[in-house]
């Protein structure tokens, strides 16, 4: 896995498809949702992820690396991303960190 | 919008002063350096992914790792870089670097980067060159500073050869890796700033992990395979760059150990690089060499233990990966890693190639011109002076930008004809297109990708061997990718995707090729992890204090090497960080 779309919150704007540096996004045709052709190719820099404004986005880690139901999913705003990682044993942990000097 | 046959092919022409390949760390500083230097200059960047996010920043930076905190001096960064680099090093330009790094720094932070201060409004330093920013969007921060320039970004539009007039650079070819449209783009002078290669050799993880490595794997080395085959100089390829990282995610590891303060430990628990490698500050080959060494004699597995750290400080390790890394933190949520009770398991990557950390790339001289007359080169793509990461290649993005400002000023567009060159270059650029319309079978560029993985990876020096090498096998590497090279004819592309993939491995293999020839030409060990050589396991000041260069000579195809002298510029011990 990689990044999975949920697709109840992609509106197919299309944001995360011109900003993945591996051209990995596409729509799809049919369904007018985001979807990555080869997941094997994500980098995991969460461009996408980040761009997305509806939060349909997220970054799986690969199963042969990480275990199953973890989640870290961030929340950007002009100048900070508020990140909140769920472990395993479903412990919340939030982060607020600067991204630009306003 | 491909079509068989060139003269009906849709193209774009377009004209420019000045062409920058590749919008990254030091694409977008020489974009917006030259525009300040002359605001009527015409700057085109060629980028094959999104401004915003492509390169090796897209998920963002938590240190600026070459600055030189108060105290220190260009002549004490050269000292250090020359003793990290085991001696050798092009001390002109890691100086000329050193001396543009403070300024480049303050220009960014002015654009909007964070950086962390004390009390009294001092930079935080995190070592001797590092200082702590909020990095997250350093991408987007300088990608707006190229457009608000003004210069003209092409993205998603990939370079894949020069243009030449005799052997003077005057733009390049390349294609749109989404609309398949053909592009030229003329020049009076050229930037080339593409970053290194990632995916030579067979990747830490497999298969549906097979890009989760700490190099970014879209930089697939098509800067110096398009100056390979224009017959540009390039030197030192035989120091790859293996970067010590966590295990599995294959996290960068200065935040641990500069950040932290943690130290490597083997499975018995023994600091081993005080033990056996010549203590924490040795030489960043010989930290990696180390743990290599242990797990290949049978103490690994290898850690760094931050079982020292109390839980504020395990917050602060997170938010400062989330600034760069952030799938570590995710990672270590999903495998209940907590550092202060858990040690953190670290292991070599696979080998890299680029000019960031270590000084494979193109032969530049001062003013980053390279043997092409027209060409500059910066950042990664650029060889000769390792240890400039993001900083470095800022510095010397704005100074191939300012030398490429005067080249321009003192030529005219080029009249040449180059029809016959550009109609070339387009069969060469479509041709696994076209073989899959007429033919519809062939290799496709994942399976070229695994041999040419294999190859490297198995008689190269890669993982599998701890990194480790002799003549004969380099020997057998090198037939073997001879072979590879004569199956590229058969590459296949469904759609224009699969095109970009084709182009990645064709380049990927061209370096590969010149790589093995700089491996086998060094007959000492150098660097220790990066380049190990079983047969020659010594360091030989007396016959190899010199650069290994190479040309792949144009008429004949052959790689020629090409000896250059080393000159020791700053007086001192060069195997002392403080000379």
């Amino acid at each position: 896995m990689s990044v999975i779309t949920h697709n109840d919150k992609c509106t197919g704007c299309g944001k995360c498809v011109e900003i993945c540096p591996g051209d990995l996004l596409v729509l799809n045709q049919e369904k007018n949702k985001s979807m990555i052709r080869h997941p094997e190719d994500c980098w995991d820099c969460m461009a996408c992820v980040k761009i997305c404004p509806y939060g349909a986005l997220e970054t799986k880690l690969p199963y042969q690396l990480a275990s199953y139901k973890a989640s870290l999913k961030p929340q950007v705003y002009p100048d900070r991303i508020v990140w909140q990682l769920t472990d395993l044993a479903g412990n919340k942990e939030e982060f607020i960190i600067k991204t630009l000097e306003i | 919008m491909w079509e068989d046959n060139f003269s009906q092919s849709p193209k774009e022409l377009m004209e420019t002063d000045l062409l920058i390949i590749g919008g990254g760390t030091a694409g977008c500083l020489a974009a917006v350096e030259a525009k300040e230097k002359n605001p009527d200059l015409k700057v085109v960047i060629m980028e094959k992914a999104h401004i915003d996010r492509s390169g090796c920043l897209a998920a963002g930076m938590n240190a600026i790792n070459a600055y030189l905190n108060p105290g220190e001096t260009p002549e004490s960064f050269v000292k250090y870089v020359r003793y990290d680099a085991c001696g050798l090093i092009r001390e002109d330009l890691v100086k000329s670097i050193a001396e543009e790094l403070n300024p480049v720094v303050q220009k960014v932070e002015k654009w909007g980067l964070p950086i962390k201060k004390d009390a009294n409004g001092q930079y935080l330093p995190r070592g001797r060159w590092n200082i702590k920013i909020n990095g997250e969007s350093l991408k987007p921060i300088i990608a707006e500073a190229a457009r608000e320039k003004g210069a003209l970004i092409l993205n998603r539009v990939t370079a894949t050869n020069y243009l030449l007039d005799g052997n003077r650079v005057v733009g390049a070819c390349g294609f749109g890796i989404r609309d398949g449209r053909f592009y030229i783009i003329k020049a009076k002078a050229t930037i080339i700033a593409t970053g290194g290669a990632a995916g030579l050799y067979r990747p830490n993880n497999p298969g549906s992990a097979h890009h989760k490595m700490w190099y970014s794997p879209f930089n697939t080395g098509a800067g110096y395979a398009m100056g390979i085959r224009s017959g540009a100089e390039m030197t030192s390829l035989e120091m790859r760059f293996i970067a010590l990282r966590t295990k599995d995610i294959i996290s960068p590891t200065g935040t641990l150990a500069l950040g932290f303060g943690a130290p490597q430990v083997n499975a018995q628990g023994e600091k081993f690089m005080t033990t056996r490698y010549g203590g924490e500050g040795a030489p960043t080959p010989i930290r990696v060499y180390g743990p290599t060494k242990e797990n290949k004699e049978g103490r690994g597995p290898c850690y760094m233990d931050t079982r020292h750290l109390a839980p504020e400080q395990v917050k602060e390790l997170k938010a400062s990966y989330l600034d760069m890394y952030p799938d570590i933190v995710l990672y270590w949520g999903a495998n209940e890693i907590d550092p202060s009770k858990d040690p953190i398991e670290i292991q070599g990557t696979e080998p890299y190639i680029m000019g960031g950390h270590c000084q494979a790339g193109y032969w530049i001289n001062v003013d980053r011109s390279t043997t092409l007359p027209g060409l500059y080169a910066a950042g990664d793509v650029a060889g000769g002076a390792p240890y400039k990461f993001v900083s470095g290649c800022w510095a010397e993005g704005v100074m191939a930008a300012r030398s490429a400002v005067e080249y321009v000023k003192a030529v005219e567009q080029v009249s040449a004809d180059l029809e016959e060159q550009i109609a070339e270059e387009w069969q060469r650029i479509y041709a696994p297109l076209q073989r899959f319309r007429q033919i519809g079978e062939g290799v496709n560029p994942r399976e070229m990708e695994e041999r040419l993985q294999k190859i490297m990876d198995e008689y190269a020096g890669g993982l599998t061997t701890y990194y480790e090498m002799n003549d004969e096998k380099l020997l057998a590497a090198q037939k073997k990718l001879a072979k590879l090279s004569q199956q590229v004819q058969y590459l296949i592309a469904e759609d224009y995707h699969e095109l970009m993939e084709a182009h990645e491995v064709i380049d990927r293999i061209e370096v590969a090729e010149a790589l093995v020839h700089h491996l086998l030409y060094r007959k000492e060990t150098r660097w220790p992890g990066y380049q190990t050589r079983l047969d020659y396991p010594e360091r030989d000041d007396q016959n190899w204090l010199k650069f290994v260069n190479s040309r792949k000579n144009p008429l004949t195809g052959q790689i020629e090497i090409i000896e250059r002298p080393y000159e020791q510029l700053v007086p001192g011990d060069r195997y002392s960080p403080r000379g």
